[in-house]
């Protein structure tokens, strides 16, 4: 590092104090795609949750929202540092769906219409830190942010908030994603900073 | 961008593959837009200018222009730059004649 000034902080820190380190804030609601966006029908959706034993439990659109949803608001954390505070989304908890699900995992893949693809620890998909949401600011989700329904997991960088999620793995073994397998973090805690492998 | 003429279709989304020709030129000494790639998914051979890369997103993903999959992908991190090509079956790069020494044993 060169010359340091008196009274400089070395590392740039948020004036807002719900801002993670090397983050910015918006207003606008940015779109990432690394594809085509899916158009997916309602009448074709499904998701699937299935166990290291391939048991599988399946909702369709309707038995998925007929369950109870809540609405959750929330920070949300880009990996190409923008942060967007106080979202609102209504959505099922995922402890919802692994009510009586019957697993030793300790690992989720989750996987979307498209082909993408992230993981994350089971442990971090429960105690309700995690959604299956289909509404943002009191209406459908568009399809560029996700829609029909995308994962929900604000405490981890954003893309492991699957857009056009249609199910979760639960496995005995770590399986790294679209983006975990080529440079980003295994984790992604945007707290501590963990952009890519070795952060 | 130009307005799409029919309003079901959606936005293009994805700029063509000489967008690749400055992240690719940072790894590789030659311009590897001109090179041509074989998907691994379909079978398709195209130049790699002809790809569909989404920038907009945590890295470059290049996709085949036939069936969407993805050919390649280049993630740019301060201290590396991670290439996936598992997509693309080969990438034939035009390279100068004079450049070409003929392969098999050095004679003694």
């Amino acid at each position: 590092m060169g010359i340091v000034s008196p009274g400089f902080q070395g590392r740039r820190r948020p004036a807002e104090p719900n801002l993670p380190p090397g983050q910015y804030l918006t207003e606008d609601f940015p779109v990432l795609s690394a594809g085509p966006t899916p158009r997916v029908s309602l009448t074709d959706w499904e998701f699937v949750l299935s166990t290291e034993t391939g048991a599988e439990s399946r909702w369709s659109w309707d038995e998925m929202w007929a369950l109870p949803t809540e609405t959750p608001t929330v920070d949300i954390h880009c990996v190409t540092h923008w942060s967007k505070l106080g979202t609102n989304w209504r959505g099922v908890s995922v402890d919802t769906l692994l009510d009586g699900v019957d697993t030793a995992a300790d690992y989720a893949l989750v996987h979307s219409y498209g082909g993408y693809t992230t993981n994350l620890p089971l442990d971090d998909l429960r105690d309700g830190q995690a959604w299956i949401v289909h509404q943002y600011d009191g209406a459908d989700l568009p399809a560029e942010h996700g829609g029909p329904a995308r994962l929900l997991v604000p405490h981890l960088y954003f893309w492991k908030s699957a857009k056009w999620v249609r199910g979760i793995r639960l496995g005995l073994t770590d399986e790294p994603g679209f983006w975990e397998t080529a440079g980003y973090h295994d984790y992604g805690d945007p707290w501590r900073e963990q952009r890519y492998q070795g952060d | 961008m130009t307005e799409q003429l029919h309003p079901e279709q959606p936005r293009m989304d994805y700029v063509d593959g000489n967008m690749l020709a400055g992240p690719l030129q940072e790894v590789f000494a030659v311009d590897l837009t001109t090179a041509t790639g074989r998907c691994a998914s379909c079978g398709q051979t195209g130049p790699v200018a002809a790809l569909r890369v989404y920038s907009n997103a945590p890295g470059v993903v290049a996709r085949c222009p036939s069936c969407t999959e993805v050919m390649l992908r280049l993630v740019r991190t301060p201290d590396s730059a991670w290439l996936d090509l598992r997509g693309s079956t080969f990438l034939q790069i035009p390279m100068p004649a004079e450049s070409f020494t003929t392969p098999g044993p050095v004679a003694m």
